[in-house]
């Protein structure tokens, strides 16, 4: 997913750059397999059905078929798609501290898109981060996950983004300063964390797992947001899946952590979750993650969807401080809540409890539950207040809906009411401030 | 086809479980007394009980109801809470185009019956999710402070 | 009032059927009263030509020329006839007037509208004399009866009474003698001080439907087989369709027909949810047109170049000469684009079939109506016939056609009757809006008097769209409506216009129109000079006021009932706003408290109104009221904006209104008068920008120039 765009990881380049390097242990990150133990083998090795390419429903599907399966894997159009814009045309802003960088047209228009582009141009972008011309490409493009694709697998999306009708749709130009803008300094960082050769099944783990493995590192690239960066801000796989960050939104801890993980959910809620965005009594996918499954998760087959669940689960426990258990549900009489925040329980009124019930467990429809939701119980508040500024979803479609808040309330009226929700419905009551809205609004 | 219950008679409707109820009671069983204003659950037009408790009946999924009964605005009447809140808003003239009224006596209704006697600050927590755009909020306090002295 | 069950032909021909009922007809100018009998007519050529019909069974009919949108006018129309005619109020049962600009046209526009505060003012001569001509001709048939003169009889409720004898008769006996009765010239009226009902509080006559869900708005009108559309117009201005993928919408189930038009896109299907559903299903390319780039940026700087060009003149005592060089005092405001967002969304039903159309709507315009569908079908208005439904909510909205216009357009694609509704995203998006508008204002002050006074006003023409006869061609009236004419007397004054149309949005009435600006921008600019002139607000506009006395009632009396002048803690001010438009003086006091961050709570609103002779004093306070919420909405939150020529907002979400929970302290004060009536829908709205705006000011030491208030412009740090 478009996880990678990273508050400081040029910042921190550039440090190296002067500095002349970090200590190895800096660098020396352990692969994304070694938790599992046991011995990784190449794919050619590997006894069990192949973990790449397409699941076994689609294997006598058409190539194009299989190469639209493997781009919606790979979650290709979130990123590449601008808000608003035609697909895989880019021009989708993310939002830096120094900069904003603009993805790429991948569609196959000669001039602006990649149409002119060779294969092993395609293959070496995706597996290397190297542009057509040699340049080196920033890592919010996750090249360090899909490194682990196949060359087939990769021409395969190569070959469905061919079949695309063109957009002429010229590039933005990213907005970075010096030093940022100096792009050999990722070929430094290139060298460093990109070091992950095409995926290696391990022996001693069933099909299952290993395709799950594949989906989840390579094509679905989930550490890229829901691992914690280095302070190279590569992937810490020593907190493999501990919670990270994805454009402003808190990217959750999805190890096995009964408390703060999804060790408490079963293989029902994460497959719920993975193919419908939305797990009864545990949350509703949202933000970046609501992207996910609209445009990849929700896509998958119920295999593969199974396998991703079968291998989440079997990731190691790591304990987040600052996701406590979570609360129960809140009192159903609106004056038996929080006080001190008259503000935050207008705006509840006024918009939010028509559908989520002041006792957050009485709403409207289980998408609209408050109880036992990880955003809520999230004392950064971050989410909440994402959640009020963005919306979900469209009025008119099936599904859950919640409306965007930010044109008509105010900074502190958004503050004022996520922190009332989260005193409200979650553990321990945020502290957001207009400023702090402010700064989220932005993203 | 899903079987509700509605003003205490079941009903049978062919949709799929999607739909909101709004819709179903509107054009399936021709019971127009719920009115659609926004569809997003911003103005409380739609307001409808279910199990006694107000819900935006456009946000509500048909399929999402089981056998809890649903009481709209044609029946409020029936009950103590509803009765005397219709009675206050024609006493008080509370209304002035209506078309907001449905929900507001819903909203009012469900208050009522279960607080007897709200304060101002019950009365907002109950009745801030209903929009009136002519503006009848100072009379919609009044009214249910009426109601409940005659409680 | 009118039984939504039975249509208005049923009425009419049970009306005229009755045995021996009294007809009244009058004409537009008020000037001929015809009489018939109820049985003559009931033939095809039976024409409704008339405002009451009094029934062997002793009710009486009052056909209603004007639609009830919540403002009460069922229940004043009634009460002058029932005042006049002496029945109770009860025993009036209300009809809706067919499309007849001849017979129902507003006294004051000639056409059939409902709008501008104009209902209560045009009609109280005419229905006080029709009521008064039919007690005549009652007490002369008793008279005659009697063989007394009818000098001797007086009435009382329902009955002519013979005062000597004490002999009494029924309406309801006399209706048939009545009708042969000579219409009397210039019949009685009745005096002030023996009024049972004008003047006294009276219930709404249209509401006992409105509790229980029973009335049927135009959104409800479901025609045997109706089926149900939703439509998405070009987003922009001027936009048409470009290419339609419907594949996606027709695939889902109860979709029956997708209906391209070049700048529409409709779906009919079997219930509304599965149309609305398939269209957001579609995927629709537009081409944008000559707006597509258009932003509210744009609309600003153009009203600004605007207000530079040559202006007309509206009024000129000779200020221009005493504004120049120094210690001039120049201000500008500024009002934005807004949406009127009735509760009830957009809608209109329509059976088209070969030489005939029948409408199904709400609207404030019955003959604009008949004539736009009878245009968009190709037919003779008098093919079309309106069933016209009590509003949810109009504002000026439905004063517009456009919705009329759009569903016959998608009704002759479609086989049987089709009800149209827009999703209120459709409604905020694609509607015609209040426009934008501009003041400039300059003062010159000498020894604390106004020496000279001018007042720019730059604006759209709204009237000359929709009312062209009104529009001379050089000044519209509502443009400067409450700006040439003021509850102060000016020693020079000079007041212009320039006419400026914005770009990429339909402009529209707006509830309180033209006054919203001119109000809002004199009433600021008056502040500003007495803050200049060193003087109290409320001191300073009793020196402005000459020989508008009645304005300085209602300003003592908003002033005294508001507490002005007692002590209000830091962050907290009152502010006065004071007008006279639509023929009423108004004066209302706002208290604010600006909080450190900027934020406004509106404390309390204290109001002294002026109407004139009160009809039902009730309605006028509550009108007063909901005017005043609609205007508080406007000033704290309202505006639309655009981007790339689309409209930014969309539904209640984004386009916020005010809410129970934010409510401030409403006082409203009727000054009796015997005056004739003023306007009563509007003022409300129109009083509470100047007031609020005023209160911020006397709070912080800062005036804004634009509505809706910006909080990020009045945090602590600026206060001065
Ligand atoms: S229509 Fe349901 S809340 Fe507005
Ligand atoms: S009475 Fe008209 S919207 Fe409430």
């Amino acid at each position: 997913m478009k996880g990678t765009r990273k508050t400081i990881f040029l910042g921190a380049i550039a440090a190296l750059a002067i500095a002349g390097g970090l200590a190895w242990w800096q660098v020396a990150l352990p692969g994304p397999l070694a938790f599992a133990g046991g011995r990784q083998v190449d794919l050619a090795t590997y006894r069990g059905r192949s973990p790449t390419g397409v699941p076994s429903e689609l294997a006598s599907a058409d190539p194009l078929t299989k190469g639209r399966y493997l781009t919606e894997a790979a979650d290709c159009q979130a990123c590449h798609t601008a808000k608003g814009g035609k697909p895989f045309a880019g021009g989708r802003a993310f939002k830096l501290p120094f900069g904003t960088i603009y993805t790429p047209n991948i569609t196959p228009d000669r001039e602006t898109g990649i149409g002119a582009w060779s294969d092993a141009e395609f293959v070496r972008a995706v597996h290397k981060g190297i542009g057509r011309d040699g340049q080196r490409l920033y890592p919010a493009f996750p090249y360090a996950s899909y490194a682990m694709l196949t060359d087939d697998d990769v021409l395969a999306i190569r070959r469905y983004l061919a079949s695309l009708a063109p957009v002429r749709q010229a590039n933005l130009p990213n907005t970075f300063s010096f030093p940022f803008n100096q792009r050999w300094l990722m070929a430094i960082w290139g060298a460093l964390f990109n070091r992950e050769p095409v995926f290696r099944p391990v022996a001693d783990r069933d099909a299952q797992w290993n395709r799950g493995a594949y989906l989840v590192e390579a094509a679905g690239h989930c550490g890229e947001c829901h691992t914690p960066r280095t302070l190279m801000q590569a992937m810490n796989t020593r907190q493999k899946f501990a919670g990270g960050a994805a454009e402003g939104w808190n990217a959750y801890n999805i190890t096995g952590d009964q408390v703060s993980g999804i060790g408490a959910w079963s293989s029902d809620d994460l497959v719920s979750y993975l193919a419908r965005g939305h797990a009864p009594q545990r949350g509703v996918a949202s933000g970046p993650m609501a992207e996910v499954v609209a445009l990849s998760t929700g896509r998958l087959t119920p295999s593969d969807v199974a396998a991703i669940a079968a291998y989440l689960r079997t990731i190691p426990s790591i304990r987040s401080s600052g996701l406590p258990a979570m609360a129960g549900p809140a009192n159903p009489v609106a004056s038996q809540g929080p006080t001190g925040n008259p503000h935050g329980k207008r705006v509840f009124e006024q918009a939010c409890v028509s559908c989520h019930a002041w006792s957050g467990k009485g709403a409207v429809s289980p998408f609209q539950q408050l109880t036992g939701i990880r955003a809520v119980n999230d004392r950064t508040g971050t989410n909440v207040a994402l959640m009020v500024l963005n919306g979900g979803g469209s009025a008119h479609s099936p599904g859950p809906y919640m409306p965007a808040f930010h044109a008509a309330y105010s900074d502190a009226e958004i503050a004022a009411v996520a922190n009332y929700v989260t005193a409200r419905f979650g553990t321990q009551a945020s502290n957001l401030t207009a400023a702090s809205v402010r700064e989220l609004r932005e993203q | 086809m899903t079987t509700i219950n509605v003003n205490g008679q079941q009903r049978e409707v062919k949709v799929d479980a999607e739909t909101p109820l709004l819709w179903v009671l509107r054009d399936d069983l021709g019971l127009t007394g719920t009115k659609f204003g926004c569809g997003i659950a911003q103005c409380g037009a739609c307001t409808v009980h279910l199990d006694g408790a107000p819900v935006r009946s456009c946000q509500l999924p048909v399929g999402e109801i089981g056998n809890k009964p649903v009481t709209t605005i044609e029946a409020i009447g029936t009950t103590p809470a509803g009765a005397r809140i219709q009675k206050a808003w024609l006493d008080l003239d509370v209304i002035q185009c209506g078309y907001c009224q449905s929900g507001q006596i819903m909203s009012a209704a469900a208050l009522l019956a279960s607080n007897p006697t709200p304060d101002d600050a019950a009365i907002d927590a109950a009745m801030a999710g209903n929009i009136c755009r002519c503006g009848t909020y100072v009379r919609i306090r009044e009214g249910i402070k009426e109601a409940a002295r005659h409680g | 009032m009118a039984d939504p069950a039975l249509s208005r032909r049923q009425v009419l021909r049970g009306a005229s059927l009755g045995a021996g009922a009294l007809v009244l007809g009058l004409t537009v100018r008020g000037v001929s009263v015809v009489a018939a009998t109820g049985a003559a007519p009931a033939s095809a050529a039976f024409a409704p030509d008339a405002f009451i019909r009094l029934a062997g069974d002793g009710n009486v009919t009052l056909v209603m020329p004007q639609t009830e949108m919540g403002q009460g006018i069922y229940t004043a129309l009634a009460m002058l006839i029932a005042e006049e005619l002496d029945v109770a109020l009860e025993a009036v049962k209300l009809e809706e007037a067919p499309a007849d600009d001849a017979l129902y046209g507003n006294p004051i526009f000639k056409v059939q509208a409902t709008g501008g505060s104009t209902s209560v003012r045009g009609y109280w001569p005419v229905m006080r004399k029709a009521g008064a001509s039919a007690r005549a001709m009652l007490i002369a048939a008793a008279a005659r009866q009697w063989h007394v003169p009818a000098a001797e009889c007086r009435t009382e409720p329902g009955e002519v009474v013979h005062q000597p004898s004490g002999r009494r008769l029924a309406y309801a006996a006399l209706a048939a003698q009545a009708a042969r009765e000579p219409v009397p010239a210039d019949p009685p009226l009745k005096s002030p001080e023996t009024f049972r009902l004008i003047g006294h509080s009276q219930r709404r006559l249209d509401t006992a439907h409105k509790v229980d869900g029973s009335l049927r708005y135009g959104i409800d009108a479901t025609p045997e087989g109706v089926r149900f559309a939703s439509l998405a117009c070009a987003p922009v201005v001027g936009g048409k369709v470009v290419r339609v993928d419907d594949r996606p919408a027709k695939a889902l189930p109860g979709v029956q027909q997708v209906i391209v038009l070049d700048d529409m896109v409709a779906v009919v299907a079997e219930t509304s949810w599965a149309a609305m559903r398939a269209l957001a299903a579609m995927d629709i390319t537009w081409n944008d047109g000559p707006n597509a780039a258009l932003g509210t940026a744009d609309l600003w700087a153009d009203l600004e170049k605007a207000s530079q060009a040559e202006a007309h003149v509206a009024l000129d005592t000779g200020a221009a000469a005493k504004l120049s060089g120094d210690g001039v005092i120049e201000a500008h405001y500024a009002l934005p684009l807004l949406a009127h967002a009735p509760m009830e969304p957009m809608n209109c039903t329509v059976h088209l079939t070969s030489g005939k159309c029948e409408v199904w709507v709400g609207t404030q315009v019955m003959t604009m109506t008949q004539r736009a569908a009878a245009q968009e079908a190709g037919l003779s208005p008098d093919q079309v016939t309106v069933h016209n439904h009590l509003i949810g909510g109009g504002f000026g909205r439905r004063l517009e056609v456009d919705g009329v216009r759009k569903a016959v357009r998608i009704a002759k694609h479609v086989d049987g009757p089709v009800k149209v509704v827009w999703s209120r995203e459709e409604d905020v998006a694609r509607a015609p809006y209040r426009s934008v508008y501009g003041a400039w204002l300059k003062a010159r002050i000498a020894n604390g008097k106004v020496e000279a006074w001018s007042h720019r006003v730059v604006g759209p023409s709204v009237v000359a769209r929709w009312l062209p006869p009104a529009y001379d061609g050089k000044i519209d009236s509502d443009a400067v409506d409450g700006a040439a004419e003021t509850p102060y007397d000016m020693p020079a004054l000079l007041v212009d216009w320039v006419r400026h149309e914005p770009r990429g949005v339909y402009t529209a009435f707006w509830r309180g129109v033209g006054p919203n600006m001119n109000v809002f921008a004199t009433e600021s600019f008056v502040d500003r000079v007495a803050r200049e002139a060193g003087q109290d607000p409320l001191a300073f506009r009793r020196n402005l006021i000459g020989k508008h006395q009645r304005a300085r009632a209602v300003l003592d009396l908003a002033a005294e009932k508001a507490g002005w002048g007692t002590p209000l803690p830091a962050g907290a001010g009152r502010g006065i706003n004071l007008q006279y438009v639509f023929g009423t003086y108004l004066c209302t006091v706002a208290e604010v408290v600006v909080a450190e961050d900027g934020t406004v709570a509106v404390k309390r609103l204290t109001t002294a109104v002026d109407c004139g002779s009160p009809v039902n004093p009730d309605g006028i306070v509550s009108q007063i009221q909901g005017g005043m919420v609609f205007g508080l909405s406007a000033a704290l939150y309202g505006q639309i904006t655009l981007a790339n020529g689309r409209t930014q907002e969309s539904n209640f979400h984004d386009y916020r209104v005010v809410r129970i929970d934010e409510m401030p302290q409403i006082e409203v004060h009727i000054v009796p008068s015997a005056e004739a009536p003023g306007g009563i829908g509007e003022p409300g709205t129109v009083t509470v920008q100047g007031a609020l705006n005023n209160a911020i000011y006397a709070a912080t030491g800062i005036q804004l120039s634009r509505m809706p208030v910006d909080p990020s412009l009045l945090s602590k740090s600026a206060w001065r």
